[in-house]
């Protein structure tokens, strides 16, 4: 025990043999959070080969879940894999040990946004917050006005300036946001998000 | 006369404006009224769950309350509402001690598409098709979340579905098999990561014109956006012509049944489909 504890230091991180960084919560924190038991993982690749937006990723759905095990939580999380994800469950329904690795991705997209570990992507991250703000001050999507704030955010002003342009004119963009809807109950659920509960 | 609670989503207000349209209009022809939630809110959708799992089922559950106290059936068009709400529920099942909402998870949440594709629904349309769809070859995609994950959406076909083939078959049209009907589009990242929405859905098309299909027909409103508004860039990028019009699956039952609309719903659209169904002789 004396041991560990030495090995671990001050900032609670151990080294590994290449010399990365190991959070040995890392782990737990993941399975708690996501309620999956990523240990019966055996490598099979399932995941990945099935992957469609793998070849974007620097690191492989299947080695996310080995860095996981392991406790590199650094190395997971500052990978542009975690943002690239797109969430199409292909990877969960596929797994032979029924690991749900779709929900591990949310679950570490979520320990990034609190970690203050620089996002591998820019923009993935942005558009999130922006889309939120947008609800907790309009109550829905007004795709216009996330469009708006996103482009002030990214200083990107002309990517899809010209098709945003053709979709104005075929009346599929709504020029003005609704009514506020949901008032105080959405103003509580984002309080809450806030305070982090 | 059915009656159910409806809950339109953010997109179907701007960029899926044809969907909620032509489902307004199948459901007045099949005598489906539509009373939609008042006050209803954004689902949360991708950024939700992306970022918060507490912002995530508590957003959606919100309608989902609304919807407890109409005690109808909620009829979603959007799959990514959908998956979202079908979430929700099953957590606010599950554990109701880790949220706070006053939903409970009891009022049954349909799919437009599933719903449609219900036989009693099959029997009800096949008796108002007027103008069958005949020599309309059409690539049915299904996309990600109308079928995964299937513990969420109980399809049991989820790598192979056919239930929006069956449907499409009954208005006339020809389905065609192939092996892309479930594959990702690039989906959430279409205005973040637009290179892999292109890559993406390049294969899609490339794959649907390989198949020989005409159009293909979708019930997602992201993979409409992705596969109808890129066609010009994507073959630019990729060396290659598309013009492949992309469909939601309730255009083509409007079509079929002859809803005076449609024209209106085409013209929206930024590949055109007018072009395929006059050389098809389906509209004039």
């Amino acid at each position: 025990m004396k041991d560990t504890k030495s090995e671990m230091g001050s900032t609670g991180l151990r080294i590994a043999g290449n010399g990365e960084a190991i959070d040995p919560s890392f782990p737990d924190l993941v399975g708690q959070r996501s309620g999956e038991n990523f240990l019966t993982c055996y490598q099979c690749q399932k995941c990945s080969a099935g992957c469609p937006v793998a070849y974007a990723m620097d690191i492989l759905p299947n080695q996310v879940i080995r860095m996981v095990q392991f406790g590199l939580k650094e190395k997971v999380l500052s990978s542009n894999t975690i943002w690239i994800c797109a969430s199409c469950y292909t990877c969960s329904v596929r797994c032979p040990n029924d690991i749900d690795i779709a929900k591990i991705m949310d679950v570490l997209r979520h320990i990034a946004f609190g970690s203050g570990i620089k996002a591998a992507e820019r923009d993935i991250p942005i558009f999130h917050s922006v889309f939120l703000d947008s609800i907790k001050s309009k109550g829905r999507i007004h795709e216009l006005g996330l469009i708006w704030q996103y482009k002030t955010k990214t200083r990107d002003f002309m990517k899809d300036a010209a098709l945003g342009w053709r979709m104005v004119r075929r009346g599929k963009i709504k020029l003005f946001p609704s009514k506020f809807g949901g008032g105080r109950e959405i103003k509580s659920i984002f309080r809450r998000y806030e305070k982090g509960r | 006369m059915k009656e159910l609670s409806y809950y339109p989503g953010c997109s179907l207000e701007g960029t899926s404006r044809e969907y909620g349209e032509s489902l307004r209009g199948v459901c007045d022809m099949l005598e489906v009224q539509l009373h939609e939630l008042e006050d209803w809110t954004c689902c949360g959708a991708s950024s939700a769950h992306c970022t918060d799992e507490a912002l995530a089922i508590e957003l959606a559950a919100r309608n989902l309350a609304l919807a407890e106290k109409g005690g109808r059936e909620l009829l979603v068009p959007c799959v990514a509402c959908y998956s979202r709400f079908k979430t929700a529920e099953k957590e606010v099942r599950e554990h109701p001690e880790k949220w706070e909402t006053s939903c409970q998870g009891k009022v049954r949440i349909r799919y437009a598409l599933d719903f449609f594709c219900e036989d009693s629904l099959l029997e009800a349309v096949k008796e108002k098709v007027v103008m069958p769809l005949s020599g309309l070859r059409v690539g049915c995609y299904y996309g990600c979340l109308s079928v995964r994950p299937p513990d969420i959406t109980g399809v049991k076909r989820f790598e192979d579905p056919n239930h929006m083939d069956r449907l499409m078959d009954l208005l006339g049209a020809q389905s065609i098999p192939w092996s892309y009907k479930t594959d990702c589009c690039g989906a959430s990242l279409l205005m973040t990561r637009t290179d892999i929405v292109r890559r993406l859905s390049q294969r899609l098309l490339e794959m649907a014109r390989e198949a020989e299909a005409d159009c293909l027909v979708t019930g997602c409103t992201m993979c409409q956006v992705n596969l109808d508004t890129r066609q010009e860039e994507i073959g630019k990028e990729f060396g290659q012509k598309y013009d492949i019009p992309i469909f939601y699956f309730t255009e083509l039952m409007g079509l079929a049944m002859g809803h005076r609309s449609v024209k209106r719903w085409f013209s929206r659209h930024l590949t055109d489909p007018i072009k395929l169904l006059r050389s098809r002789g389906l509209i004039g």
